[in-house]
């Protein structure tokens, strides 16, 4: 632990914890005054350059406008063949090797002793000053002992209490949507549903639910970690302690409801007060708004651009979307092929613990490595015409997406019941569903997704909402 | 012939011939035994072909690596005779075993 980190964990026995990001943010400031701020890149856009254009030395996949102008396919495929273990040294995030092929990749996230996933998972370092822990990248043993604190949360035995609850919800977000005009799926539907699942599984106030996608977005869009658009130092810092005082006040309500003999719910909170090893996890914040941060984000960017993706994927295979109506029951094996086609998050970071070979580079110890997520889920090594999109696809569920090794997706169960769900209750409402115009994409290399999507559904003639 | 049953949550029994040097997944994926997902494909890295092994039956089903330990570490089903599948090697001597599948993988 930093000395930085043991002042903080200390302080928070008597100090508020938005008082001590007050703290740091002063600290900060003073720092940018005296010796000066450590610099933070800037991201303008411009035309991606083809790639058959560049040197192999020259193609940096760290450009986080890839993905919003949806060049990355062919970046990918390039660096799969011609450099599958690929060192860029000179990108705005500093040096780093991107590792493409499907097997590498497990290789990689299988050998967590030869790649570390400490301090973070996103390709440039934390922002100074909010330099939070968080399991998922934590190596054993203690990423084990704080993973198991949280995971019943998510576990299936617990979804299946939830599963009524979630269709409900979604139940009521469809049934309001409007009919043959179009409107922005991204809102509508998509944040909206993965809204109402975090505000459920944290317990969080449910009118306040808007506040939890809001510190994802930021949390997982800073121009210095992934190349995304929330570069404001100042709403950065009011968003985290604004996040402290809810997640404290949720925190310190819980405790006394249950010192007064209530049952304790099955909602995160709960679940970490009565785990031994985390039950006094306020007292170390750093940790607690980590935890909690991991658990915003990895249940936000991934389900919600799964739920558009998956629109999306439809609307380009016609012959797909007829073979589902036919066919509801490949709803599941549907489910596990648009979470390979879309790869919402697309890759996770590791640092070389020593040399290590690999596709005959050697990759030093200390050496940021990405595997690249995304681009396994396309490698033709492995998968049979990758690119296509197959809804009754063999071996489906054998994609990278959730990652493999003991940093796999913990809400893995928990995204599939929300996806299958959304596509069972569409199916019984909807008999088209129409993407009008190109979605707009996000600023970022490690979120693939979407911004704006608008889309126009007709109801399916018998279904609850047709009128005729 | 030499088989192994594999018992799902619900009490259905699927008893499938041994194919020596094979793993219990792949017997299982081969004989379309339901409740075994096996994500990864035998890497020991995704935990989601978890089966409880009969006690009786369990020293004969070789040693536990780190790595799979690690990964049935992470499944709330956990008992203390479970294993990966991917894991364990059919021979003729495990003719006649019982291994349990759990309610749900991870």
């Amino acid at each position: 632990m930093s000395l930085y980190s043991f002042a903080i964990n200390t302080s928070a026995r008597v100090v508020p914890m938005h008082w001590q990001i007050r703290g740091v943010e002063a600290l900060l400031k003073l720092k940018k005054h005296t010796i000066g701020e450590r610099p933070v890149p800037t991201f303008v856009e411009a035309k991606v350059p083809d790639v058959e254009s560049l040197a192999l030395d020259e193609i940096d996949v760290s450009n986080p406008f890839l993905f919003r102008q949806n060049q990355w396919q062919a970046y990918f495929k390039r660096l799969r063949d011609e450099a599958p273990v690929h060192y860029q040294k000179n990108s705005p995030f500093g040096p780093f090797w991107s590792v493409t092929r499907y097997e590498d990749i497990v290789y990689v996230d299988k050998n967590h002793e030869l790649f570390s996933a400490e301090p973070i998972i996103f390709l440039g370092d934390r922002p100074e000053g909010l330099a939070l822990e968080t399991f998922i990248a934590m190596d054993p043993p203690k990423h084990d002992v704080q993973r198991k604190a949280v995971q019943g949360v998510v576990a299936p035995q617990n979804l299946k209490q939830m599963e009524a609850l979630i269709r409900q919800r979604a139940a009521e977000v469809l049934d309001s949507l409007p009919l043959d005009q179009p409107f922005d799926w991204v809102q509508k539907v998509s944040i909206e549903l993965t809204g109402r699942m975090l505000a459920t599984l944290l317990d969080f106030p449910y009118d306040k639910r808007h506040l939890l996608t809001y510190w994802s977005d930021l949390i997982g869009g800073m121009p210095e970690t992934t190349g995304g658009e929330f570069g404001d130092k100042e709403e950065i810092f009011a968003a985290a302690k604004d996040m402290c005082r809810h997640f404290a006040a949720l925190w310190y309500d819980k405790k006394a409801r249950q010192d007064a003999g209530e049952r304790p719910g099955f909602d995160l909170i709960s679940l970490m007060q009565n785990s031994d090893d985390s039950k006094n996890l306020i007292e170390r914040p750093l940790e607690f708004m980590g935890n909690l941060s991991l658990l915003i984000v990895g249940g936000n960017d991934t389900t919600r651009n799964s739920m558009t993706g998956g629109v999306l994927a439809l609307h380009h295979n016609p012959d797909q979307f007829a073979k589902l109506k036919a066919e509801p029951a490949l709803i599941p094996n549907m489910v596990s092929e648009i979470i390979r086609w879309q790869t919402p998050l697309a890759y996770m970071r590791r640092v070389a613990t020593q040399d290590v070979e690999l596709g005959g580079q050697t990759i030093k110890k200390g050496d940021k490595v990405l595997m690249w997520y995304v681009s396994g889920n396309r490698d033709e090594r492995k998968i049979e015409k990758p690119d296509a999109f197959i809804i009754d696809r063999k071996g489906a569920r054998n994609h990278l997406s959730f990652g493999f090794g003991i940093h796999r997706c913990m809400g893995n169960r928990l995204a599939e019941m929300q996806l299958r769900i959304l596509w069972e209750e569409l199916l019984k409402r909807f008999d088209t569903i129409e993407v009008v115009g190109e979605p707009e994409r996000v600023q970022s290399n490690f979120v693939k997704g979407y911004s704006r999507m608008m889309v126009k559904l007709s109801a399916k003639a018998g279904g609850p909402l047709d009128a005729s | 012939m030499a088989s192994i049953t594999f018992i799902e949550h619900d009490g259905t029994e699927h008893a499938v011939s041994i194919e020596p040097g094979q793993s219990l997944m792949q017997l299982a994926s081969d004989n379309l035994v339901p409740g075994i997902d096996a994500d990864c494909g035998g890497e020991c890295a995704c935990g989601t072909c978890h089966v409880i092994v009969a006690p009786r039956w369990f020293d004969h089903t070789g040693s536990i690596s780190a790595d799979e330990r690690q990964m049935l570490a992470m499944t709330p089903e956990a008992e203390p005779t479970s294993r990966l599948a991917c894991q364990i090697k059919a021979s003729a001597s495990l003719d006649g075993m019982t291994v349990r599948l759990p309610e749900f993988q991870m």
